[in-house]
């Protein structure tokens, strides 16, 4: 399974949390498969998807999920620590880990050689880490909404992307819309 | 009253109550105050990027933010500024040591400071310094300043502004 597969089985999932999604063709996959104003895109700035969820669920009590790739989080691994020592139960950061940089034509990352982020994130300080394949996404991600606890899913798929169009909506009316989401 | 917990009194009238640090030594007694501050969520971040990713997610989660560095770290934030709190106009109070100022101590710190005030011009990031201790009585119209136009705003804080750094 590639990325957009997973997004598309998990949709039904993330439609009722408040999601902060990655940079680039993520967040444009989870666009065209199903845009809700609970959805926060990142048009730019890599490597904040885990730090900008982060900040909203220690600021209300909502569920938060990021969804962030290994590329991003290898740009920004002093995310790990800070999650790790500060952790909140509403707060889940779900890697997908394709083991590539897909947004900017699928090069290698290290996680996909010698780099296990799930270690990476153990060693963080981060208590519940759990490592899964594609295939195993949607329990995984639904057992820990359900739990009490925070948690990092890494999950390990094919590299690969959907041809999907580039968003387009301005920058205010995706935070304006989130925003109020988040207020309901 | 203590020059810290008067920018600390002016942080918590303007409603702001999470701030993010990386520490600098003139900011030590500041850094301090906003870590016993009861109503402040202070979490120290590792870089001042993913400080101001932190601080993002909390003004949409419906706190004022703020955010407590160092000049140098406008070298390592300016994508930042640009793509994330500038694009989504998001307000961000930055409470900033300039060091490489006026009895600076540290030649290499000069090397950013002679940067700093252009490169925040280019960003047209409105720009305060703070050179003598009466100067923070601007501080609260400036964090009314930012949280009115959703703006990153830079308050500079040099070495005679806080008394000197270190023996110097």
């Amino acid at each position: 399974m590639i990325r957009s597969e997973i997004l598309k089985e998990i949709a039904p999932i993330l439609r009722d949390e408040l999601v902060v999604c990655n940079i680039g063709i993520p967040s444009q996959e989870l666009h065209a498969i199903d845009d809700q104003p609970s959805n926060f895109y990142m048009l730019g700035t890599m490597g904040l998807a885990s730090s900008i969820g982060f900040g909203l669920a220690l600021a209300q009590d909502k569920n938060v999920i990021s969804i962030d790739g290994d590329g991003s989080v290898l740009t920004n691994l002093g995310t790990l620590p800070t999650i790790g020592n500060n952790a909140v139960p509403n707060y889940t950061l779900l890697i997908i880990d394709n083991g590539s940089y897909g947004s900017t034509g699928d090069q290698p990352t290290y996680a996909g050689q010698g780099t296990d982020l799930a270690a990476v994130a153990s060693a963080c300080g981060c208590d519940n880490v759990v490592e899964c394949q594609a295939e195993e996404t949607g329990d995984v991600l639904k057992a820990a909404l359900a739990s009490d606890k925070m948690t990092i899913i890494v999950c390990k798929c094919e590299s690969g992307n959907a041809k999907m169009p580039v968003i387009t909506m301005d920058p205010v009316v995706i935070r304006d819309r989130f925003m109020t989401e988040v207020a309901k | 009253m203590s020059i810290d917990k008067k920018i600390v009194d002016d942080m918590v009238a303007n409603d702001i109550s999470f701030v993010t640090t990386v520490p600098c030594k003139q900011l030590a007694g500041v850094i301090e105050e906003v870590d016993q501050r009861e109503g402040i969520f202070h979490i120290p971040s590792n870089k001042e990027d993913e400080g101001m990713g932190l601080c993002a997610g909390a003004f949409m989660g419906g706190k004022r933010p703020a955010i407590i560095m160092q000049n140098t770290a406008i070298g390592v934030t300016i994508n930042t500024l640009a793509t994330l709190i500038q694009y989504y106009r998001m307000p961000l109070p930055m409470l900033i040591s300039y060091r490489g100022e006026l009895r600076e101590p540290v030649a290499c710190q000069v090397e950013m400071a002679v940067h700093t005030k252009a490169l925040l011009n280019q960003m047209n990031i409105p720009t305060y310094h703070f050179h003598k201790q009466s100067d923070v009585e601007e501080l609260d119209m400036i964090l009314k300043y930012t949280f009115m136009c959703n703006k990153p705003v830079a308050i500079l804080t040099d070495a005679n502004f806080w008394g000197g750094y270190g023996d110097q």
